[in-house]
């Protein structure tokens, strides 16, 4: 190798370049690194490019963007599901109601399992529903509120009642009117969740738990608490304890359960709040007793018989995860057919045989008799009266409320 | 290494051939990748974030560029106590580090022997699985019915920790002491790595030369073996301060609520509370804050090279 213009480099420097070539490797110095990092910050300070980058106003179009429809010409769907969503059969590998879908209509069912987290995966779609394009999505599945707050964002289209005949006749009724979507015209249950109590019984060391009051008072259970970092979950169950309807609450009646709350993490009551990984506490017993998701109770006490649920006096929360079809989707016909097969009892009992959470369809418990006669008769996925009866919903809260009630969960958690 | 006019006496320049035009530009062709990717995964986000931190809006209205610049105030003075708590674990975990894995670094280098490459890979195992999966295995050897806990309790070290309060009553999961080991394992081979390309550099004859110079093994490690593995010890240090300070998975998995460190306020600002310009905002301060760290340390620490 030659070297470089190497008359016009002072002695000193070429010694230095000498140096380095003979220790066989250009050395990362103090001095040209915090020369590189200035570099970097007069870039940055172009102030002017700034200026320049604002993010646009959601556009408030009710009913949503639709693209043109390619459903008839393409023959499928994009289905993106949250993991573990969705029945398998013994190989792990084939989704038997989506195979039946596909033998019955000729439409493919693309599915991805890519859905973690609402607000991680708002996060991941927000960009392109902002800039109004297509997320390359037909079907998404999403908890409540992030639905709600898609639909009040103008981000999802608007269904055609025609290609949903099943669905709007076996929607459950506890399901067909929520105040975020009166009538159903943006979105449709897939599942029904239940946040009931979970405890682990050896943990729990003799102790009883039947209400939140006990979980937060119980000096014995001091540090063996979990609540859920999903807000509506661990506030909506302390306001059914307080005597107060998570459906109809006030600004103050949500301030007097964070400092309900609040009192029993400053005394050590609660030891953390989790999001799906409580499953791992409460197996473990480091968790004595958690507020948890119904579906994955029965996963967990299927494995271990130290664990159960009960279900509080004053009542539990039922949420909701829902279909809904972002704007732009280009099989859009093709979606509400699948939403709607998801609405015809037998596909929907072989689903609820698999996944252990309510199904919203009226109709299914002889389907499912004839394949888990067990399964008919779990409150957990088919709501007896009793169970109905005690059944509340975590009202919807305008943005400016979300953001403020939010603010004041993020402060209670450790921000 | 410090005088550069020992240097010996320049070769002469061959007159014959002028350098061509076109190698000039080689250097520059082969910088383009590099530079290309640093603006567009680098520079360019860098600008949008700075830019967002100085707007103002909602989801529903938009973001506008109103230049702010209260927002950073307000952060800082809200959520200085997640700022300081990430420096202090941070810089724990680095110490842990540091006192791990130099032991261990050396002892590669130079004891080893044909059993080097099997730590090599043992050190760099861990790293086969993901980030997830190490922090959560922590959950499991933790457990408050454990043996380690178990352990910890019958020989008392959890009283004392718990005075010092590093940990709350008789466990160890869900307090300060869990977030820092948990930091302390992720980031244990960012550490050893520098550290031993560092010390497997140094000539074992230089031992050799101190030891016929009478020098005592431990002098011999202060005067010769330390100062010479400094690089390595700088940017070891500096690989394992700076994710550690800005990491949050330890602080939510291990953690509780008053463990909580600066990135679990940046992630709920951004994911949950949407207040992007907070999240813009407190990603600059973090950023500002170990820049100056690292700058006064890297002074302080008199090393020129950084590998």
């Amino acid at each position: 190798m030659e070297q470089y213009e190497p008359d016009r480099l002072s002695s000193a420097q070429v010694a230095a370049m000498r140096r380095s070539l003979r220790n066989g490797r250009a050395s990362l110095t103090r001095r040209s690194m915090l020369r590189a990092s200035a570099g970097g910050a007069l870039a940055v300070g172009g102030m002017g490019a700034l200026s320049a980058c604002g993010i646009p106003a959601a556009g408030n179009t009710k009913g949503g963007v639709s693209a043109e429809d390619h459903s008839a010409e393409e023959k499928t769907v994009n289905f993106s599901n949250w993991t573990e969503y969705m029945d398998l059969d013994e190989s792990e590998k084939h989704h038997p109601t989506l195979d039946q879908f596909k033998k019955r209509t000729g439409i493919t069912v693309k599915y991805t399992e890519d859905i973690n987290d609402n607000v991680e995966f708002f996060g991941k779609i927000k960009p392109q529903l902002a800039a109004g394009q297509d997320t390359g999505r037909d079907i998404i599945v999403l908890t409540d509120w992030l639905a709600a707050r898609l639909i009040r964002l103008g981000w999802v289209q608007k269904l055609d009642a025609s290609n949903l005949p099943h669905a709007y006749a076996n929607l459950s009724a506890q399901f067909r009117d929520p105040d975020w979507d009166p009538g159903r015209a943006y979105s449709y249950v897939f599942q029904g969740i239940s946040t009931v109590i979970a405890y682990n019984k050896k943990a729990l060391d003799g102790e009883e738990v039947k209400s939140i009051s006990d979980m937060l008072d119980n000096p014995k259970l001091k540090g063996k608490i979990g609540f859920l970092s999903e807000m509506r979950d661990s506030i909506g169950m302390t306001l059914l304890d307080m005597g107060k309807d998570p459906a109809n609450f006030t600004a103050d009646d949500y301030d007097a359960a964070v400092a309900r709350i609040q009192k029993a993490v400053d005394g050590g009551q609660i030891r953390r709040f989790t999001g799906n990984d409580y499953t791992s506490d409460l197996s473990s017993g480091d968790f004595a007793a958690c507020i948890a998701w119904a579906g994955d109770v029965v996963q967990l006490k299927a494995d271990s018989p130290d664990i159960d649920f009960v279900i509080p006096d004053s009542g539990y929360l039922t949420s909701t995860d829902n279909f809904l079809i972002p704007n732009k989707a280009r099989h859009k016909t093709n979606a509400e057919r699948l939403i709607d097969y998801y609405y015809e009892p037998k596909p929907a009992a072989e689903l609820a045989a698999y996944i252990n959470y309510v199904t919203p369809v009226d109709g299914v418990k002889p389907e499912l008799e004839k394949i888990d006669p067990d399964a008919a008769n779990n409150p957990l996925i088919i709501p007896d009266q009793a169970m109905a009866a005690k059944s509340h919903a975590f009202r919807s809260l305008s943005s400016k409320e979300e953001t403020a009630f939010e603010e004041k969960f993020a402060k209670l958690t450790g921000a | 290494m410090s005088t550069l006019t020992e240097a010996p006496p320049l070769a002469p320049v061959p007159e014959k051939k002028p350098p061509r035009k076109r190698g000039r530009l080689v250097p520059y062709w082969l910088l383009l990748p590099g530079i290309l990717w640093l603006v567009v995964f680098f520079a360019l986000p860098m600008v949008y974030q700075a830019s967002t931190s100085v707007q103002t809006g909602s989801l529903e209205e938009g973001y506008k560029v109103t230049w702010h610049f209260a927002t950073y105030w307000d952060a800082l003075s809200e959520y200085w106590p997640q700022f300081l708590r990430s420096l202090l674990y941070a810089g724990a975990a680095t110490i842990l580090c540091l006192v791990l894995g130099y032991p261990l670094a050396y002892l590669i280098a130079f004891r080893a022997g044909r059993w080097r490459n099997l730590i090599m890979i043992l050190v760099i195992a861990p790293f086969f699985t993901s980030f997830l999966i190490r922090t959560l295995a922590w959950k499991t050897i933790l457990a408050d019915s454990g043996p380690v806990v178990g352990a910890l309790n019958t020989l008392h070290v959890l009283d004392v920790t718990s005075w010092l309060g590093w940990t709350s009553g008789d466990r160890v999961l869900a307090t300060p002491l869990a977030v820092v080991c948990g930091l302390t394992y992720n980031f244990l081979p960012f550490m050893i790595l520098p550290l031993y390309t560092s010390l497997e550099r140094i000539d074992v004859r230089l031992h050799e030369a101190a030891g016929d110079l009478y020098a005592r093994p431990i002098t011999t490690f202060r005067r010769v073996t330390f100062p010479l593995s400094m690089p390595g010890v700088v940017s070891g240090t500096l690989l394992t301060f700076i994710p550690a300070a800005g990491d949050y998975v330890n602080a939510d998995l291990l953690g509780s609520t008053d463990t909580r460190m600066v990135g679990n306020v940046i992630q709920t600002q951004f994911l949950r509370i949407l207040d992007y310009p907070t999240a813009a905002a407190l990603s600059f301060i973090l950023m500002a804050a170990i820049l100056a760290m690292v700058t006064v340390y890297i002074r302080k620490s008199g090393t020129e090279d950084l590998v």
